[in-house]
């Protein structure tokens, strides 16, 4: 394997391995090292891969790839996502085995009440933690508290708040 | 499963891949009920990786094991991955135009706040007292204001809401 895929595989798989919480904990140490470390590629062409892999559908987490097609083509893209979801699906895996297996047991409803508070407080933190990391000015984040207040409160479909969130943010920068 | 994730990761434009998951696992087909899916939600987000992927490969193999988790998984990436690399190919040829990236924050952002209104939405259906609101509110300040690390704040939110769950047992 040529250095290049090799350093995309380890850096990812390392990075997957300490991304608790979700990917968007590591995201600063992905531009850290795609950019300062490895010059793979500049700071404006990361936040435009960020910006292609928050619109594309599916995970958020599949820049990754484009990071790695960047740097290394159809191979770098590859290794990359192996990289990033090989290790964590294998230990999602063995705990959801784990967990299926003691469906019986006296602890798993407790288990099942503890983390349900610590899922909803994470589900706000990374929302925030993103928040910062991602959006500047008066408008992203007026338009994110309106889309959370119309997900959480009203059934307008989530299709058609993305259209507006899109047409909001377009419309104000004219 | 594989149909059904290939709808999740095809629906989430700009990210809220949680939100969707749980209206297609738990309204849509019915495979989990609310608490199944919280916690494996939980579990998800407290296994290092990305959340939303975490969460496919633990529904497949609570339904179906190994097979199971290899469906959802590619069921949820495989189409998002040509979209991801295609866009991503002809970016690398011709840059995109700024009116893209500004209408792509406009959706990032209501992906996020859909992200936010999922946790609004559980917090109503699930959180009924006030240890366990208080579990909530801890992590949320604690990781999303104050910026502490996540694993610290888990090392000492996590015995406390097994404490409170556990006194709380029975009830």
């Amino acid at each position: 394997m040529s250095p290049v895929l090799l350093q995309l595989f380890l850096l990812f798989a390392g990075l997957s391995m300490l991304a608790f919480g979700g990917g968007a904990g590591v995201m600063p140490d992905i531009q850290r090292a795609s950019v300062e470390y490895y010059h793979w590629m500049t700071a404006a062409e990361f936040l435009d891969l960020f910006a292609i892999s928050r619109a594309a559908p599916g995970p958020g987490s599949l820049i990754v790839m484009l990071i790695g097609q960047k740097a290394a083509g159809l191979p770098g893209a590859a290794v990359s996502f192996l990289g990033m979801f090989l290790p964590s699906c294998l230990l999602v895996h063995f705990v959801a085995k784990g967990w299926h297996r003691a469906a019986q047991s006296n602890w798993r409803p407790v288990v099942e009440r503890a983390l349900a508070p610590v899922a909803i407080g994470l589900t706000f933190s990374s929302g925030l933690a993103l928040m910062r990391a991602t959006e500047t000015g008066f408008m992203p984040h007026a338009i994110t508290v309106l889309g959370a207040a119309a997900f959480a409160f009203t059934k307008i479909n989530p299709i058609m708040l993305l259209c507006g969130g899109a047409a909001a943010m377009v419309l104000t920068s004219l | 499963m594989f149909v059904g994730f290939m709808r999740i990761g095809m629906m989430s434009f700009g990210g809220g891949l949680a939100a969707w998951t749980r209206q297609e696992v738990v309204h849509r087909r019915g495979w989990m009920d609310e608490a199944q899916f919280l916690s494996g939600y939980a579990l998800s987000q407290l296994v290092p990786g990305a959340t939303n992927v975490n969460l496919a490969v633990f529904v497949g193999t609570q339904m179906r094991g190994v097979p199971g988790a290899l469906a959802c998984f590619a069921g949820l990436v495989t189409l998002p991955v040509v979209i991801v690399l295609v866009a991503g190919t002809l970016y690398l040829h011709n840059h995109g135009g700024i009116w893209f990236s500004i209408a792509l924050s406009g959706m990032g952002a209501v992906a996020l706040g859909m992200n936010l209104g999922l946790g609004v939405r559980l917090a109503l259906n699930n959180i009924r007292r006030v240890g366990p609101a208080c579990v909530t509110l801890a992590i949320t300040v604690g990781i999303g204001v104050l910026g502490y690390p996540l694993p610290y704040v888990l090392l000492v939110m996590m015995p406390i809401s097994l404490m409170i769950a556990w006194l709380g047992r029975g009830r």
